[in-house]
């Protein structure tokens, strides 16, 4: 195994990281919900009333945090999307497949799942980390994309 | 009044949430394409991310599992479910495949969204379409998609 020092950031990402708790902690005692992304973004699809306006609201922070992050802090976030179009259509198809089959993405199993130590959440990132090792080295070791 | 201030947290949190990605280093695609390609270069950064979250969300969670509301009221809406299903594992491992082809999923795709980027807003449709085929053709029979 092969580290890529120059890649990796270790203190920016624990930081971003106890961020991202900080997050999830304070959404589930103050709205006493799950911090899952895909989980918010997908009831979003129904129209029930009282149901969609805090769905929205989050998901507006989110769509707003590159802005606001450039506004307060002058930071631009590094968004570098190499994949072609038909992959990122595919890739989002299954994302959004998988996410709603499996009950949650890395959000919702990966970081609040394991928090609270589900063993559901425990068996789905354990599962969707090797199918993505599984398929990074399809794509990159044996295809040589 | 207390409605107002429970949608501008959402948001607050929301936006928090986001920073932590761009922050991270986690709204970056290739950034996680560098953590799941373990045999060529190796970027460890995503296991720090992990760590600092869950590091924090346990004492978060530990503090919930002592309270029977949230602080804007209502019921706590915490999965109770503990069986592995096998919807479980098969939609686990598809959402695997798709983030390992492109490195994004659907927190960062939301902050790339928001960045303007057109690929971004690509992948976010193509997932809600994703999600709806989901529900419409596997998870019909249930009321309500399986909470994690």
């Amino acid at each position: 195994m092969h580290i890529d020092w120059l890649s990796f950031t270790p203190i920016p990402s624990l930081l971003g990281g106890m961020i991202l708790g900080i997050a999830a902690a304070l959404y589930v005692l103050l709205h006493g919900r799950i911090l899952g992304i895909s989980g918010i973004v997908s009831g979003l699809l129904h129209s029930k009333a009282g149901d969609i306006a805090w769905r929205l609201s989050l998901v507006l922070g989110l769509l707003s945090a590159p802005v606001l992050a450039a506004l307060f802090f002058g930071i631009r976030p590094i968004v570098d999307i190499e994949s072609d179009w038909y992959a990122i259509l595919l890739a989002g198809l299954l994302v959004g497949f998988g996410a709603q089959y499996g009950s949650g993405c890395t959000s919702g199993h990966g970081i609040c799942g394991l928090s609270r130590l589900s063993p559901r959440s425990l068996v789905a990132t354990a599962t969707f980390m090797s199918a993505g090792f599984l398929t990074v080295f399809a794509i990159r070791h044996i295809l040589g994309a | 009044m207390r409605k107002h201030i429970g949608l501008l947290s959402q948001f607050a949190i929301g936006a928090l949430f986001g920073w932590g990605l761009i922050i991270s280093g986690m709204s970056n695609p290739q950034k996680v394409l560098g953590f799941l390609d373990l045999a060529g270069l190796w970027d460890p950064s995503l296991i720090f991310v992990m760590a600092g979250a869950i590091l924090v969300g346990l004492a978060g969670f530990y503090v919930v599992s002592k309270r029977s509301e949230a602080f804007f009221g209502g019921a706590l809406h915490i999965p109770t479910r503990r069986d592995i299903s096998k919807p479980l594992i098969i939609g686990s491992f598809i959402f695997g495949i798709g983030w390992g082809i492109a490195g994004i999923c659907p927190g960062p795709a939301l902050v790339a969204l928001g960045a303007g980027y057109l690929k971004a807003f690509v992948f976010v449709v193509a997932m809600l379409v994703g999600m709806r085929i989901c529900e419409k053709f596997f998870t019909a029979h249930k009321q309500k998609p399986e909470q994690p």
